[in-house]
């Protein structure tokens, strides 16, 4: 038999795993997973965004996905879509880079520089 | 824990499970296992949309995109493009008259963004066999807030502030039925609950049992609960199959809980719940035929007084409501009844769910604030009438109600202002007619088929409404006469007067109301031997017109009994005594030189 505090237990689960049916604002996180971006590996990295999120609990964030971007040679690309209408876009992602975005930039609002794509471009172009 | 990205909703309500909606489930689980996703991608049944005319229906979260008329090969292309390279198949998206950037998510389809979904909250959202989904939806936090915060006095004063009327049709208020229920005499009382849903056309309660039993279960108890109750049936009808399935599951899985049975959330409150299998009878529906066939006899209505409240089932005090006023319960108690208030007219609060069908492109279920016109139900919500043909009437209340004519169709669809008009809110079947249907058929269709359900133990009904359906045959077959009319109606008036329940009270409404609205036809069938609308096939002809007759013997060759005769450079002419009226040489000319003679 479950008590009533087991049933807020329950509750509070399972909404976090069927929440992205209801939920149509806050923040968004697009991977791009067209072929460049797949072979890239944007899939461990969207599977990074997916559990990340997953684990804290972040119920007004959803993770999608997009074809092609253009930048094929900067892919894995990620967009962070926040819910005013601001957005970053992130390059060559990697799972641990996908981690930090979740931690520094949807958590906590800073968004993470050095990743987006005119830090790298800058980067790039001093090399 | 696991993790996902997308959710695949898969309609499993009646309608899309018999357009192959589980092939269509299967296919997509292997697609996702051939595409390495199926880790990330978890697929749902749920309960119908309501949508059922674009069935079978797939949405997709968290884009929320909803792909309707699936079938098996398309379900490929839906995981490689929409799950594995996040490209919406336009092609298979609700086709609305929405512009074409709008992202066509279920909110922004016309269907459904005029609808309030009360009692369909949780249907095609959640998993109907998931407890934990239901839960998850502030499920059962209504029954925890009545078992923990509230006396049973209060839960009914709530629902009484709430102004909600039952949904079965005649729109007893609720909270007063509670009332009289809880202060009925005997210590040992029952809840009852008639899903027994017998109107041609309606499937809203069906919906509810399929998508969300667990609304239902939990207004049950929460009812137990106010009027002093421990046992409670729920009496379905055997022809609804994934609906008995689901609420056995349902049950089981609220009595795993502890949710059902001694000691509810540790409270000293204790509620067990039973199914009752019908057998399809429609006179079962009426409450006191309901009560004696739970109890194990045979289906026939008992006269009233005594009510149920007062004496029902073993002669207990028994509530009785239907599965749509149930499924309303749990979100009044969470959300408040002023909120409740908020929505639906003057004197009838909250929604009510219409099964929209006939002659109308979005069949399927729809729910709106009570008050809402017909017009926008059947423009708006039902997307028109198909092939640019004119809105005739509407038919509510199935078998017991009447037509609202166009004349009427700003009517707010209310409980009083039907039955104003001469229909009634009835169940919820929402019928629509346009200028091909024949009023006088359309009456006698409903009384076939109160004839044929008439449970045969008071004479008005069993034999009245045999007379009037001989009459209406006659006029239908070109042999009525004026009097006939007259005699529809001092009969229908006898049987309302004297049958014994509301089947046969209410069965000659179909016809007092065309009558009422559509006399005309009925002079036209009788005086003129003319159907108007061409249905009638004793009155029609169908006739080649010369001067447009090649003689090129097509009809003569699709004829199947031969009647049509011929010969080169000669118009072909019908024999009208062999003719039997199919229409298959109309459909078959090639130069438009046949007409339907009405």
């Amino acid at each position: 038999m479950k008590s009533i505090a087991e049933l807020e237990a329950i509750r509070k689960k399972t909404l976090d795993q069927i929440n992205m049916r209801t939920n149509k604002e806050g923040t968004r996180v697009v991977v791009g997973m067209a072929t460049c971006g797949i072979a890239a590996g944007a899939r461990p990295v969207m599977n990074t965004f997916v559990e990340e999120v997953g684990k804290r609990n972040l119920r007004d964030v959803t993770v999608s996905m997009t074809g092609c971007i253009g930048v094929c040679r900067l892919e894995p690309i990620v967009e962070v879509f926040n819910a005013d209408g601001t957005k970053a876009t992130y390059v060559k992602m990697t799972p641990e880079k996908a981690a930090r975005v979740v931690a520094e930039h949807i958590v906590n609002g800073r968004v993470c520089k050095d990743l987006t794509i005119g830090a790298v471009e800058e980067e790039e172009n001093k090399a | 824990m696991d993790y996902f990205r997308a959710h695949v909703l898969i309609c499993g309500g009646t309608g899309c499970t018999s357009s192959h909606s589980p092939k269509i489930q299967q296919e997509f689980a292997d697609q996702l296992e051939k595409n390495n996703i199926s880790k990330e991608v978890k697929i749902v049944t749920t309960g119908c949309f309501g949508l059922c005319a674009q069935g079978p229906i797939v949405v997709v979260y968290p884009e929320g995109a909803m792909y309707t008329m699936v079938r098996v090969e398309d379900v490929k292309e839906i995981v490689e493009e929409h799950l594995v390279k996040g490209r919406l198949v336009r092609r298979l998206m609700a086709g609305d008259t929405e512009a074409e950037d709008t992202s066509k998510s279920l909110e922004n389809v016309g269907f459904f963004k005029n609808q309030v979904r009360i009692a369909l909250r949780n249907c095609g959202t959640i998993n109907p066999e998931n407890i934990d989904e239901y839960i998850a939806y502030d499920g059962y936090k209504a029954l925890q807030m009545a078992l923990t915060e509230m006396k049973p006095e209060d839960v009914i004063a709530e629902i009484k502030k709430s102004g909600l009327r039952g949904r079965g049709g005649a729109g007893f208020p609720t909270g007063l039925k509670w009332e009289l229920t809880a202060k009925a005499e005997g210590d040992d009382k029952i809840i009852a609950c008639n899903a027994d849903e017998g109107d041609p056309g309606a499937f809203m309660d069906r919906s509810v049992l399929e998508g969300d039993p667990h609304s239902l279960i939990e207004a049950m108890i929460i009812a137990g609960y106010a009027i002093g109750a421990n046992q409670g049936y729920i009496y379905v009808r055997a022809e609804y199959p994934i609906a008995v399935k689901r609420l056995n599951i349902a049950i089981e899985q609220a009595k795993d809980y502890g949710l059902l049975g001694k000691n509810i959330l540790g409270t000293d409150f204790s509620f067990s719940l039973e199914l009752r299998l019908g057998a399809g009878a429609f006179v079962c529906g009426e409450e006191t035929a309901l009560i004696t066939s739970i109890e194990g006899k045979r289906g026939e209505p008992k006269p009233k007084p005594p009510f149920p409240a007062v004496r029902g089932l073993w002669q207990k005090p028994t509530l009785l409501n239907n599965v749509e006023t149930y499924a309303n319960i749990p979100i009044i108690l969470t959300k408040g009844a002023d909120w409740f208030t908020t929505i639906g007219s003057e004197k009838s609060k909250g929604t009510k769910v219409f099964a929209v069908g006939g002659k109308i492109n979005n069949t399927g279920l729809v729910e709106v604030p009570i008050g809402t016109t017909l017009r926008e139900v059947v423009y708006d919500i039902g997307g028109g009438i198909p092939n640019g043909k004119k809105f005739k009437a509407a038919q509510t209340g199935g078998p017991s109600g009447g037509c609202i004519p166009a004349s009427l169709i700003d009517t707010p669809i209310d409980y009083e202002t039907l039955k104003e008009i001469g229909s009634m809110m009835g169940s919820g079947g929402l019928i629509i007619m346009d200028e091909d249907n024949c009023m006088v058929d359309i009456a006698k269709f409903f009384l076939e088929f109160t004839v044929e359900e008439s449970c045969g133990k008071c004479p008005p009904c069993r034999i009245g409404t045999k007379r009037m359906l001989e009459i209406l045959e006659r006029i239908t077959g070109g042999k009525g006469e004026m009097e006939d009319i007259e005699k529809l109606e001092i009969l229908s008036k006898n049987i309302i007067s004297s049958a014994l329940c509301g089947l046969g009270q209410s069965a000659p409404q179909p016809v007092l109301s065309t009558l009422r609205y559509f006399k005309d036809e009925y002079i036209a069938h009788v005086k003129d031997k003319k159907c108007p609308a061409g249905v009638c096939k004793s009155m029609m002809r169908y006739v080649i017109q010369a001067d447009l007759c090649k003689s090129c013997g097509i009809c003569a060759k699709n004829c199947p009994v031969g009647a049509i005769t011929g010969e080169k450079k000669v118009p072909y002419v019908i024999d009208q005594d062999k003719c039997i009226k199919c229409g298959v040489c109309m459909e078959k000319c090639p130069f438009k030189a046949i007409f339907k003679n009405v």
